[in-house]
């Protein structure tokens, strides 16, 4: 058991290790993945500012672009990552190895988080910056919890839907294609939920994005709670309640998955 | 009733093989449309029909057959990423369906024209990766990698990103990377495919010197390679279309074609009345490839005696063809193949 638990954790620790050399052998992503969204986040600031918006919903926009690439990471390089492994040959490899198939999703949301937190750091920094964000924290502890309950519950949301992929390939990905722009929609990327209304965005919430940016701006500007969709503590009770209920899922999904992969001969068969 | 000494020896006897099977099988169902364009055939594809292979430990075991024989499929199944459809299979005495975690801890796979790892990450970086998921210590994990890049003439690419390898060096690193975490029992699927000779000829010699190391080792070894097979298998299984056609020491196959004549023709470009040949009299198996590229057809007669080659040598010149060479030949792994299934080895039919 003690042996068992080491090994998975040297496996969280290799898998992770590709994303974090990925991260310092790829400079172009300071282009591509930070200087670019910063534009698309300039275009939102810009029509702010033509309408005359509190000032709050500048910040609101920074938060927003610097979550999305949370976003995109969860949905690309976690989702979606499985298609690539079985493309590459890596997932028999991981499938026949000795260790729980939790431990290279850890591994692969552990070494995501640190390669997506110096892109959405670097994009939050640059936003603030260039639009001269000002900030006034009301809770530096509730917020903390409220981003980090935000990514565990968004990675757990990642690896239940990388066991799509495990089966179904090419068809999972048009899934994730189609996730992608309604969620920053409906989870108010740029906007405070609320506007979506009760219904809708109580609907939304069932993606962790949702309450955590909502909680965040409420924690994050002296004005905030105005625009939020429900209290703060209730946002965290519901979030620790997602991040158990994705975790416990993914686990079952994906022995469920594995199990009909095997069955049905599609786990390590290619070109689907 | 049966005795608890039985069980006992029954027990010891599953403990010497590392692998045994027990009536295994496997079918695949046929796609939608794939049915529907084969519709008055059966949908379902038999991969496995009742195989029973016992592979002792220490074992270098060949499956030797043709593309789509059921060799990948076997090995899939042993290396736990596929469930039989019947029968039980059992690895290191383990049963791979009730117990695949355990399994799991005595095996790797190295899979022919596979890529392993991620292009960004060089190759000691990659084998580190793959012997960490074997929770093998970073010490003994170095020392095992510096080995096999020392044996394999891979040290000077050792900080070579992998993405920027040619395709030999980068079977090298996936035979390194089967290797890396001294596996019990390893299933070679075509380790030597599309490889040149000289890689084949490094991963041949490192493979029987890994096994000459450790007793309780075993290597499975899929090929459809007959020179290979020949060379490196104790024992092998001739199998084709899912079915186990014979079960010995290559030496063994060939002794039992001893009393027959096998005669190699070579004649120009034959594409025509080939079939009947093998209705010629004296003939008993008879199989032919062509190779268009070089404008030759090649021609394997196994007779019942030497008298009948005038009979073939006739029939060859009554269908317009030129014999351009002909010899008779010691039997051969290849001569086995066309002897059991009347085709051979590289025919896709």
């Amino acid at each position: 058991m003690k042996t068992d638990l080491k090994t998975n954790i040297k496996a969280v620790i290799a898998r992770a290790y590709v994303r974090i050399v990925a991260a310092n052998r790829e400079p172009s992503w300071w282009f591509t993945e930070t200087l670019l969204p910063v534009l698309s986040i300039a275009a939102y600031v810009y029509v702010y500012k033509a309408l005359k918006a509190p000032e709050e919903y500048t910040g609101f926009v920074i938060l927003g672009g610097t979550m999305s690439a949370y976003w995109i990471m969860v949905l690309w390089s976690m989702a979606a990552q499985f298609y690539w492994e079985k493309e590459m040959g890596n997932l028999d490899l991981y499938m026949i190895a000795p260790i729980s198939r939790m431990s290279i999703l850890l591994g692969m949301a552990s070494g995501g988080v640190l390669l997506t937190t110096t892109r959405a750091f670097a994009i939050f920094l640059a936003g603030s910056l260039i639009f001269k964000v000002s900030f006034s924290i009301i809770s530096f502890p509730k917020l903390l919890a409220v981003f980090i309950l935000t990514l565990v519950g968004l990675y757990g949301l990642g690896m239940l839907f990388s066991s799509l992929f495990l089966l179904y390939g090419r068809e999972a990905w048009h899934g994730v294609t189609l996730l992608q722009e309604p969620v920053h929609l409906l989870s108010g990327f740029f906007f405070p939920v609320r506007s979506l209304g009760f219904g809708v965005a109580l609907g939304a919430s069932l993606i962790p994005l949702t309450l955590g940016l909502d909680a965040m701006r409420q924690l994050a500007f002296k004005t905030g709670a105005k625009s939020g969709f429900i209290n703060v503590n209730l946002e965290i009770i519901a979030l620790v309640i997602l991040c158990i209920l994705f975790l416990v899922l993914s686990k079952y999904a994906w022995d469920f998955m594995e199990r009909l992969g095997k069955k049905e001969g599609r786990l390590s068969l290619r070109w689907q | 009733m049966l005795s608890e000494a039985f069980f006992a020896y029954r027990k010891d006897e599953i403990m010497n093989y590392a692998v045994e099977t027990f009536d295994l099988n496997r079918t695949f169902k046929l796609k939608k449309e794939k049915k529907e364009k084969d519709k008055n055939e059966n949908s379902k594809v038999v991969a496995l029909e009742n195989v029973n292979l016992k592979i002792h430990e220490g074992e270098l075991f060949g499956l030797l057959g043709p593309n789509g024989a059921g060799k990948t499929t076997l090995i899939k199944i042993l290396s736990t990423l596929l469930l039989p459809t019947s029968g039980t299979a059992l690895v290191d005495g383990i049963d791979v369906v009730k117990n695949p975690e355990e399994v799991r801890k005595r095996i790797n796979m190295v899979t022919g024209g596979e890529h392993c790892g991620y292009g960004i990450l060089n190759v000691r970086e990659t084998l580190w990766m793959f012997s960490q998921l074997y929770g093998i210590p970073n010490k003994k994990a170095n020392e095992k990698i510096e080995e096999l890049l020392k044996i394999l003439d891979m040290e000077k690419f050792a900080k070579t990103k992998i993405g920027k390898l040619s395709t030999g060096m980068r079977q090298k690193l996936n035979v390194m990377r089967g290797f890396v975490c001294d596996p019990k029992i390893i299933f070679l699927d075509e380790p030597t495919l599309g490889l040149d000779v000289q890689v084949s000829r490094d991963v041949r010699k490192y493979v029987k010197t890994w096994l000459a190391e450790n007793p309780e080792r075993t290597v499975l070894l899929t090929t459809h390679y007959m020179a290979e097979a020949d060379e490196l298998c104790d024992r092998l299984a001739v199998i084709d279309q899912g079915k186990v056609l014979v079960c010995d020491s290559p030496q063994n196959l060939k002794k039992s074609l001893t009393k027959d004549a096998i005669f190699h023709i070579e004649v120009n470009l034959t594409l025509n009345g080939m079939e009947k040949f093998g209705e010629i009299p004296g003939v008993k198996k008879f199989a032919y490839e062509h190779k268009s590229h070089i404008g030759r057809t090649f021609l394997k007669f196994i007779l019942e005696d030497e008298s009948a080659i005038s009979h073939v040598t006739e029939s060859i010149s009554d269908n317009g063809s030129k014999i351009v060479s002909l010899s008779k030949v010691e039997p051969s792994l290849e001569d086995v193949f066309v002897a059991l299934v009347g085709r051979g080895l590289q025919d896709e039919n």
